[in-house]
């Protein structure tokens, strides 16, 4: 049953988040950290420029409002310092706030349901760790019909699987550290898995999604879209060092992989790519590549020439961790090709991760180009070097960048 | 931090980045900061027609002086129809023509020439009195303007400027006249179009400058040789 | 006072090459650091990317990424029977505005100097003798050697990715290096830029007379880098875009390129952007620095309290920043006593204008420096005997980028400067025309040097430095000298027109582009009589304070100055690391 919260009901329901830990607890705590930074709970919970770490206030917008987060500290006026563990589990695995009353899914828990009920102590040990911040966080506000948070218990009904996470026992220890990981705590799924039309899941599992301007990668397997052709190392690598042999993570995931994937550990990053190397792929089918001579191919490849070689390279290979290679680029290839508009005419920077402080940064060209040319360049990188995949128009260019709130191309004379 | 935006169910997503903390402004700490869509572009090129500094007869004059420093021939248009005028006007409505970059407190004092330009005129002003004066002593000596002069005797006027043999009173050094002139015309034509100047890039295809690119490796097998590249700008809507 | 920052460990004046090197060595100790830098934050795809940097106007003929002279100018005279009067225009003191200071827009020529540079005064008295000096010449020993700072040149050219080939490599000479430079211990982390039409000619030409080419030490990543940082650079891709210019693919060596991505991840430091310091403050004794006053954005005033004090603010701001805060004895030309202000040089430029017949340079593909040098008559790396002079020239040919508008002047003597003529023979010499340049070495010279100005204030009120300057008889005897082995290589290199040049033939004068490297005014020594911070760059009145930069040289090499600047400034995070911090106090006895 979807509202069936009884599997939270092993957490203690006494104790408040508002009491310190003991010396005792430290290793809990330690466990809860990772615990917090593989779900990247800081993602949401803390404000934009903001060290009120996890004290919420965050708006995520949406088409039917903004939504708040919520302040998570131990505080106990404006934060969770009064909830139990109970109540703490109640929120993360099944939505539901401390009354009882439904969660927009904004919140993940869909994802964290899956959060075993160690993992789930640990984190809310580490919740009771972290700094109580006195912040009182705007009321949330949906407007009618939406403010009815009764609402989501449809949603539930049709899209939530109230289901901890399973162990496959036909498969490797390794395969089933990755599947949780991914499944659960770093939710790939939220972006990665394309929706339907009020926004749960459709079947097709980590096969990219639309995130309106971006395009959240194919990540299963397939040779064409997806990471078919990479190798674990090298996903580990993406995930680790924010950059791999033809990839640099930017926009939504640059940040994942700063706050979230570059800190996990090694033999996580790896079960996490045994994993995805093994989900069914997405069988995408290739075109054929557009040949150079069209008029759009040929004022592409002057675009690309005269703007993009310095860091991109005339053989479209980029420059190893600084510039992404366009060349072999699979992300590049889907046919939503919402990212590399959007990176075109905004500008991107790659991922900071410790490995990698330098996380070049591309320029904005909505000033430089029209909204010929940055289709024409996007239509060239998708089809030269081997590439191939289908014709970006000026029209989608033109709505991106109002989408965008991004200037028109600089008169001439 | 700058979190990402996003929500399950929704398709309403902006940006995200990892900025520090810039709460304060001007203190940077823990990141380098970082905005999307964030470009010091340059300064937006002229609008179409109307001018914004020189009159038209100020503008009339420039181009006039424009045409006999660069006259048109095979190898590219005059100095006039390159818009080195639209140019200049534009230079001197804006940061140049003021001479804000420029140090002007203190006393004017006219030191050695090493000691270089002390004088409290900003080019806007010099090409005010300029003219003016300009005008007046070709109305002494030849009975007209600058501007209606035959293109022979423009030149030779313009020679004697430069050699400092043309006295246009007091206020005006007639030297330092001409070398604005000379440099501000130079550079509406050698400039990048986007500045109002060097119409359909004509200075560099006569030279056989580049123009706006930042990627010569493919060529440096071909050094020493005659390379014949397209110009690009920085606004190239023929690429 | 009202607006009091919270107490750093350090407090850095100036966020360039200095401050961003020290402020890493000092933040990876530990230290709490704060940095004061006067210009904006400055990000590659923000403020200088390969889209707005194809822009000569902009960044070259209006230097938009310098210091305006409205900020801050000095005033000049070129000796002390004149008036000085304000550089009111831009001219060859080319100071940054911005996070990385000059490092962001300079050519990227990353020397080492010789070991004569930093013993001249007994390297020239044990090779010619006391007569060797002409008269006023101010010649003395830095009180370090070249062998002491290698191990720090070493690390500053693998920090900042230079690009070249050793020609002295563990005690043997290397064919196509320099064979004049001093004793490397390593090569160079990055091999060499690629040569152009002109290195060519040059390096041929040289060879031809019995003189020994080498490619310049060049700022410019030859090929993607990490650097021992972990931060990364990519390949120079020879856009000729470079001086005056940040470089957009992060192919020049920088601070902002090398090192400060590194450093903004460490919690311990903070820079505090658009803020302008004006005084060092001191206690009441005098003895120790208690931190800095600056003005912010709004020009409200604050107090960076701080243990330790790093002036890094580029070579004149470091000597009146002193001057201003009126620490050490300002000197005085006239009874030629006290140290600040003392010993102020240039750089001795001669060579000579090149005009080719019939070649394609495309001058256009280039970096700030890729050169060809010959360092045969430089330093004391030929027989001075009965020459009159000591020092000389390295004499070198750059294929840096075309300049456009800059260039429209460099024709042969004697073409119409307008006018059909003008445009013909400009087409003619954007591909023919070059120039040999000979930067020679500068001495300094007791009538010459550096003070507060009695009347010019910039416009918070303080007093402008005064640059009192012209050539000595040594240099202009050393640069007539080099201005005929530049038009023998010339000569040598098949140009139709070969024309000697000299800047120093003349008067001294700020617009005379002959360089930029304004040297010396607060010299390191070996005795405070003569110095005003020892051989660890550490004032010697106030042992808290330390003073980075070209400002301690008493003497300028046949060099560009920036590897010296960058391996004295690690050098010194050497000595607060592991000598003061220990034992703060003076780390030289006298």
């Amino acid at each position: 049953m979807n509202g069936d919260t009884s599997a939270d009901d092993v957490a203690n329901n006494k104790v408040l988040t508002r009491q310190l830990p003991t010396a005792a607890d430290a290793a809990a705590i330690e466990r809860g950290k990772y615990v917090a930074i593989a779900s990247d709970c800081t993602a949401c919970h803390t404000m934009a420029e903001s060290k009120l770490s996890l004290a919420g206030g965050y708006l995520i917008s949406t088409p039917f409002g903004g939504i708040y987060s919520s302040n998570i500290t131990p505080d106990v006026e404006t934060g969770i310092g009064n909830w139990t563990e109970r109540d703490f589990f109640r929120a993360v695995r099944h939505g539901k706030g401390k009354q009882g009353e439904n969660l927009y899914p904004a919140m993940p828990y869909n994802a964290y349901v899956k959060l075993t009920d160690e993992d789930m102590h640990d984190l809310w040990m580490y919740m009771r760790s972290v700094k109580p911040i006195h912040y009182q966080v705007p009321e949330t506000d949906l407007g009618f019909p939406f403010n009815i948070r009764l609402i989501m218990m449809g949603w539930n009904l049709l899209f939530f699987r109230n289901d901890s996470f399973q162990m496959d026992l036909s498969k490797s220890v390794e395969w089933n550290r990755g599947a949780y990981l991914v499944e659960g705590p770093e939710h790939c799924a939220v972006c990665h898995t394309p929706k339907n039309i009020i926004g749960g899941d459709s079947s097709k599992y980590l096969q990219g999604s639309n995130l309106s301007e971006w395009h959240a990668p194919d990540i299963t397997p397939d040779p064409y879209t997806g990471i078919g052709l990479w190798s674990e190392q090298q996903v580990i690598d993406y995930l680790k060092l924010g950059s791999n042999h033809v990839a640099v993570a930017s926009g939504p995931m640059a940040e994942a992989v700063t706050n979230s994937t570059q800190h996990l550990t090694d033999t996580d990053l790896k079960a996490i790519a045994v994993y995805l190397k093994q989900v069914p792929a997405s069988k995408t089918i290739r075109p054929t590549s557009i040949a150079p001579d069209t008029a759009q191919m040929k004022m592409g490849e002057n675009v690309y020439s005269a703007n993009c070689t310095a860091c991109h390279n005339s053989d479209g290979k980029g420059i190893p961790n600084l510039a992404a290679s366009l060349a072999g680029n699979p992300g590049l290839m889907a046919d939503d090709a919402s990212s590399i508009i959007t990176t075109i005419l905004q500008g991107g920077r790659g991922a900071v991760t410790v490995g990698n402080p330098t996380s070049a940064a591309m320029p904005s060209f909505a000033w430089k180009l029209s909204d010929e040319q940055a289709a024409a360049a996007a239509t060239y990188l998708r089809n030269s070097w081997g590439n191939a995949a289908g014709a970006v128009s000026a029209d989608e260019v033109a709505r991106a960048r109002a989408e965008l709130k991004l200037p028109a191309q600089m008169a001439g004379q | 931090m700058k979190r990402r935006e996003f929500l399950t169910s929704i398709t309403a997503l902006s940006v995200a980045s990892t900025i520090p903390n810039m709460s304060q402004a001007e203190v940077v700490n823990g990141g380098q900061p970082w905005v999307p869509g964030n470009v010091k572009t340059p300064l937006a090129p002229p609008r179409k027609g109307g001018l914004q500094y020189l009159t038209q007869h100020e503008f009339d004059t420039v181009g006039a002086i424009a045409e006999r420093f660069i006259p048109a021939d095979e190898t590219s248009l005059s100095g006039k129809d390159a818009g080195c005028a639209i140019f200049i006007d534009r230079q001197l409505a804006g940061d140049y023509g003021n001479a804000v970059a420029i140090y002007r407190l203190g006393r004017f004092v006219k030191g050695t020439p090493e000691q270089g330009p002390q004088s409290p005129l900003t080019p806007a002003q010099r090409y005010r009195l300029g003219i003016a004066a300009l005008d007046k002593a070709m109305q002494q000596q030849y009975g007209k303007q600058f501007l209606s002069l035959s293109s022979e005797l423009q030149d030779q006027v313009l020679s004697e400027m430069e050699k400092d043999a043309l006295n246009l009173g007091e206020d005006v050094e007639t030297r330092v006249l001409f070398e604005l002139l000379l440099q501000n015309v130079r550079e509406g034509f050698l400039s990048d179009p986007i500045y109002g100047g060097n119409k359909d890039m004509t200075s560099w295809k006569m030279i056989g400058f580049p123009g706006a690119r930042y990627d010569f490796r493919d060529l440096l097998p071909k050094k020493g040789l005659k390379l014949n590249i397209i110009p690009t700008s920085l606004i190239d809507n023929t690429l | 006072m009202n607006n009091v920052r919270p107490k750093a460990d350090v407090a850095i004046v100036g966020l360039g090459w200095c401050g961003s090197l020290i402020a890493e060595e000092l933040s990876r100790a530990g230290l709490n650091v704060v940095a004061i830098e006067r210009g904006p934050w400055f990000e590659t795809s923000t403020d200088f990317p390969p889209s707005v940097d194809t822009d000569e106007l902009r960044w070259d003929t209006r230097r938009s990424m310098l210091l305006p002279p409205a900020v801050e100018t000095t005033t000049f005279r070129n000796n002390i029977t004149q008036t000085a009067l304000p550089s009111r225009e831009w001219n060859l003191n080319e100071l940054g505005y911005n996070v990385g200071g000059s490092g962001t827009h300079w050519a990227g020529m990353a020397w080492r100097f010789t070991p004569f540079d930093f013993e001249p005064y007994s390297q020239t008295i044990k090779r010619y003798g006391k007569s060797q000096i002409a008269k006023g010449v101010i010649l003395q020993d830095w009180g370090i050697t070249y062998d002491d700072l290698e191990p720090f040149y070493d690390r500053f050219e693998k920090i900042a990715g230079v690009s070249g080939k050793a020609g002295k490599l563990k005690g043997k000479i290397i064919p196509d290096g320099n064979p004049f430079e001093g004793n490397r211990s390593s090569e160079y982390p990055l091999p060499p830029l690629e040569s152009m039409r002109l290195t060519d000619i040059f390096t041929e030409g040289a060879k031809k007379i019995g003189l020994h080419p080498f490619m310049v030490p060049a700022g410019q990543a030859s090929r993607a880098y990490v650097n021992p940082l972990g931060v990364r650079m990519g390949p120079c891709t020879y856009c000729g875009y470079c001086l005056y210019y940040g470089c957009g693919n992060f192919s020049k060596s920088s601070p902002n390129a090398c090192v400060i991505p590194a450093l903004m991840q460490r919690e311990n430091f903070t820079v505090l952007t658009d803020s302008a310091v004006v005084r060092v403050n001191t206690a009441d004794d005098g003895k120790t620095a208690t931190g800095v006053t600056y003005l912010d954005k709004n020009k409200k005033e604050w107090v960076q309290p701080a243990d330790i004090v790093i002036l890094s603010a580029f070579q004149l701001q470091n000597v009146r920043l002193l001057l201003l805060s009126k620490i050490g004895i300002p000197y005085n030309a006239v009874t030629k006593t006290g140290v600040v202000g003392r010993a102020y040089s240039f750089q001795t430029v001669s060579g000579a204008a090149l005009y080719f017949r019939n070649e394609n340079l495309n001058q256009f593909i280039g970096a700030g420096a890729l050169s060809s040098q010959v360092d045969d008559w430089n330093g004391d790396n030929f027989d001075h005997t009965g020459l009159g002079f000591i020092g000389g020239a390295g004499i070198l040919v750059v294929a840096r980028g075309a300049r456009p508008i800059g260039n429209a002047d460099s024709l042969p003597p004697g073409t119409p400067r307008w006018g059909k003529d003008w445009k013909k023979a400009y087409t003619h010499a954007f591909q023919n025309a070059t120039f040999i340049f000979g930067q020679g070495t500068s001495f300094s010279h007791e009538d010459y040097y550096l003070d507060l100005d009695p009347e010019y204030k910039d416009d918070n009120g303080n007093p402008l430095l005064r640059v009192t300057f012209d050539y000595n008889d040594n240099d202009r005897r050393s640069a007539k000298f080099i201005e005929e082995k530049s038009v023998e290589i010339g000569k040598s290199m098949g140009a139709e027109q070969v024309i000697g040049t000299n800047s120093a033939s003349g008067s001294y004068s700020p617009y005379n582009f002959a360089s930029d490297h304004t040297i010396g005014g607060a010299v390191m020594g070996t005795h405070p009589e003569t110095s005003v911070v020892n051989r660890y760059q550490q004032c010697w009145d106030v042992h808290n304070l330390f003073v980075l930069g070209a400002s301690s040289f008493p003497n300028n090499a046949g060099y560009n100055p920036t590897g010296t600047i960058g391996a004295l400034s690690l050098w010194t995070a050497k000595a607060i690391i592991e000598q003061y911090l220990k034992n703060p106090g003076p780390l030289v006895k006298v």
